[in-house]
């Protein structure tokens, strides 16, 4: 048997107290905890009363270096996915220049090997199209050699069908799987508010759900017609998911993800007296209704939404504290998905299997990166969690540059109290 | 009365006795009207900063006059002379106008909710003179006064309100308040000008507008912005004109003394026959003296708050 160097004792697992052995990064074994233990020289973390969950991976991150470090850095990012609870992140190209050479994604991970050198772990995402112009090819072989895990032109729907279906097929050579921001370009383009009711009463120019679904329906048929897999970027309306869900039922090689704010906030935001034309609000695709809403618990539920991701888009302040059109579109995420979402375990929308599921092993599949099922020989990564700590989202207690949620001033429970990636201790 | 509220956002945060006591000091200002001196020194010593981001003629001289007939000192700030042209965020103008230490701003600005921005941030009172399509409360004020002035009650009355809805904080504000007052209310205008959803606003929808001004008691023409032709939302203005254009005919299927009312400035021959602006039936220049009595209403209640008089 292998030198055992970490003991996690007495953790709660899936409602079972559990002493988690850890030999050279990997998971040796999972047990019953035991009264009395002979731990050897191996070090010990005491996990009483702290439920152990393995380390999350978020898909979906802007972390907006080069170009916006006044936004986020990778350090700053790094840091709030440890907190966070992530492991693995996965972060879009739409920086400043754009990740579509290999420059670029190893200065990213470059700056992650030299301010967490223990993880998380950082995995690049190749723009889909130079410049995300939606009109040449990225030099996806060269960026996929040089660690990028995927591609895509989040932020920038890639207009022309036909490129898009060439950057699908041109990405399947380097086994890389296409994220499609789903927005038909001609509708709405980040308006930053659901096109209905709201928008009608506040004067706002919105942004329907079928911008989202037509482009939806298009990658459907897409992926079915060259048998390649797509991957649907924060999916945010029924409309969507009853595609898929068709998509699905035929075997398509349709996946997808949806965020945090489309499963606990609606357009309605926007118009209580409290927060109205709220700017911390503005997002794309925009908050949906109630109904939609629904759908996405429904369709996470039943599998029928693979993931869960942030879509962490950081502002600085300034940039959100002005009139609701001008303001960019995003809400930041690393720090508060795992309460947020825990939230919806403990209040049983989400069942822990679902969880576990959209946050880990769905994404980890769909991208090919290591994840943890507590299995002998999985990575140790996974972090001890406080479930009853309530904390109030304050600008102060978030760990990313990026202040700009609608939660703040909420009270939240849940803290991660230590993570680790690989065996080793990174917060 | 004792005036609670810090800022005129909207009219949905009027009460109907709000809108009233609006209208009788409106009331009382209109014989003011007639005196050769048309000046009283209420507002003696207070300021008044009109924040006009967006072009506007009527709106701010109408503010410019009320004021002063009220002696308020106004002070005028146009998109051209404002710092946002150099890039200034609508906060740090807005905090640097607060340094002045006015009593009330009166603001238009080209995006909804930007009256809100600031009355959040701004000590004084905030006046919304139009924000983007979201509320034109002070024009939907005027011209319910100016039937209010012709009908009394209007409780009960049809008012059709004509053309481009979508873009209209005239029309959102005016439905509000309309209903508010006891009106039915219709709406009519092609379906690419009509705002989502209308089937939540407490409206009647047309497309046909022989059908929708059938005993209508009055008409509430809206200005249509030439550019939507160029955004593609229209086929041309010839054809918006015979198909939405108030003309003569249209006249004869509402009520006989049907009332007619345009916020100005008219396209004549777009949006209504350029001769039935000039009839009697027309209203158009009242809604512009009852403006100015409405907006020394609005200042007088707003700047004199908080029990002051």
């Amino acid at each position: 048997m292998a030198k055992i160097d970490l003991i996690v004792r007495r953790a709660r697992l899936d409602g079972k107290e559990v002493d988690v052995f850890v030999s050279r990064g990997r998971i040796v074994e999972v047990k019953p905890s035991a009264k009395s233990l002979d731990t050897g020289e191996a070090r010990v973390e005491e996990a009483y009363g702290l439920t152990l969950l393995p380390s999350l991976t978020d898909v979906h991150v802007h972390l907006r270096e080069p170009g916006f470090e006044y936004k986020e850095d990778v350090e700053s990012g790094l840091r709030a996915a440890a907190w966070g609870g992530f492991g693995n992140i996965m972060c879009m190209a739409n920086t400043k220049p754009v990740n579509d050479c290999e420059s670029v994604t190893e200065m990213m991970l470059e700056k992650a090997r030299k301010y967490w050198p223990k993880g998380p772990r950082l995995f690049p995402i190749g723009a889909l199209t130079k410049g995300l112009k939606g009109q040449e090819l990225a030099p996806m072989a060269e960026l996929a050699k040089a660690g990028c895990a995927a591609f895509s032109n989040d932020g920038v729907p890639v207009e022309s069908t036909k490129i898009f279906r060439l950057a699908v097929e041109y990405a399947s050579d380097w086994d890389r799987v296409v994220i499609d921001h789903c927005e038909d370009p001609y509708l709405g383009v980040a308006a930053g508010v659901n096109e209905g009711e709201v928008s009608s009463r506040l004067g706002l120019p919105g942004q329907p759900d079928v911008a989202e679904a037509l482009q939806v329906a298009r990658d459907v048929l897409l992926s079915e017609y060259l048998d390649l897999p797509i991957h649907l970027a924060h999916i945010s309306c029924r409309k969507s998911v009853d595609l898929i869900r068709f998509a699905k039922a035929r075997g398509v090689r349709i996946t997808a993800e949806t965020t945090p704010h489309y499963l606990t906030m609606t357009e309605d935001v926007l118009e209580a007296e409290a927060t109205e034309y709220s700017t911390l609000a503005k997002v794309n695709p925009p908050l949906r209704t109630e109904d939609d809403r629904l759908a996405m618990i429904e369709a996470l539920n039943d599998g029928t939404i693979d993931c869960l991701a942030t879509d962490h888009a950081p502002h600085a302040g300034y940039e959100k504290e002005t009139e609701f059109d001008v303001a960019p579109c995003g809400i930041t995420g690393l720090d508060t998905a795992l309460s947020v979402t825990w939230g919806l375990v403990r209040d049983g929308v989400l069942t822990r299997e679902t969880f576990v599921r959209a946050w880990t092993t769905a994404p980890c599949t769909v991208f090919n990166l290591p994840v943890n099922t507590f299995a002998p020989g999985d990575p140790a990564d996974f972090f001890l969690f406080d479930e009853d700590e309530e904390w109030t989202v304050t600008p102060q207690a978030l760990h990313s540059k990026g202040k700009n949620t609608p939660l703040l001033g909420s009270v939240l429970k849940g803290r991660v109290k230590t993570h680790f990636i690989a065996g080793k201790k990174i917060v | 009365m004792k005036w609670l509220h810090k800022d005129l956002l909207d009219v949905s945060q009027l009460s109907r006795s709000e809108v009233m006591a609006i209208f009788e000091t409106a009331g009382r200002f209109q014989e003011l009207q007639e005196r050769p001196v048309k000046k009283v020194p209420t507002l003696k010593g207070r300021s008044v900063i009109l924040f006009f981001a967006e072009p506007s003629t009527r709106t701010k001289t109408s503010f410019d006059v009320a004021g002063k007939r009220l002696s308020a000192d106004t002070f005028s700030l146009a998109t051209s002379s404002s710092s946002l042209t150099k890039g200034e965020s609508l906060k740090d103008t807005a905090l640097t106008l607060q340094a002045m230490a006015p009593d009330a701003i009166v603001i238009r600005h080209w995006c909804s909710g930007a009256a809100r921005f600031l009355a959040d941030r701004l000590e004084c009172s905030v006046i919304n003179a139009g924000d983007g399509r979201h509320a034109h409360p002070t024009q939907a004020l005027l011209d319910s006064f100016t039937l209010h002035q012709e009908w009394g009650d209007l409780t009960g009355k049809t008012v059709l309100i004509l053309g481009d809805i979508a873009h209209s904080r005239v029309a959102r504000s005016n439905v509000i308040l309309l209903r508010k007052l006891g009106a039915n209310v219709r709406i009519c205008g092609p379906r690419t000008l009509l705002p989502p959803a209308l089937n939540t606003w407490p409206v009647k929808v047309f497309s046909d507008l022989s059908e929708a001004v059938k005993g209508v008691d009055a008409v509430m023409c809206l200005r249509l912005q030439l550019e939507r032709q160029k955004d593609g939302l229209l086929p041309d203005l010839r054809e918006y004109a015979r198909t939405f254009g108030l003309g003569l005919k249209h006249v004869e299927l509402a009520n006989p003394d049907v009332r007619i009312l345009h916020p100005g400035p008219l396209n004549r021959g777009v949006e209504i026959n350029s001769e039935l602006a000039d009839t009697a039936n027309s209203l158009i220049l009242d809604q512009v003296a009852s403006g100015v009595v409405v907006r020394m209403a609005l200042l007088f209640l707003y700047m004199t708050r908080k029990g002051e008089e």
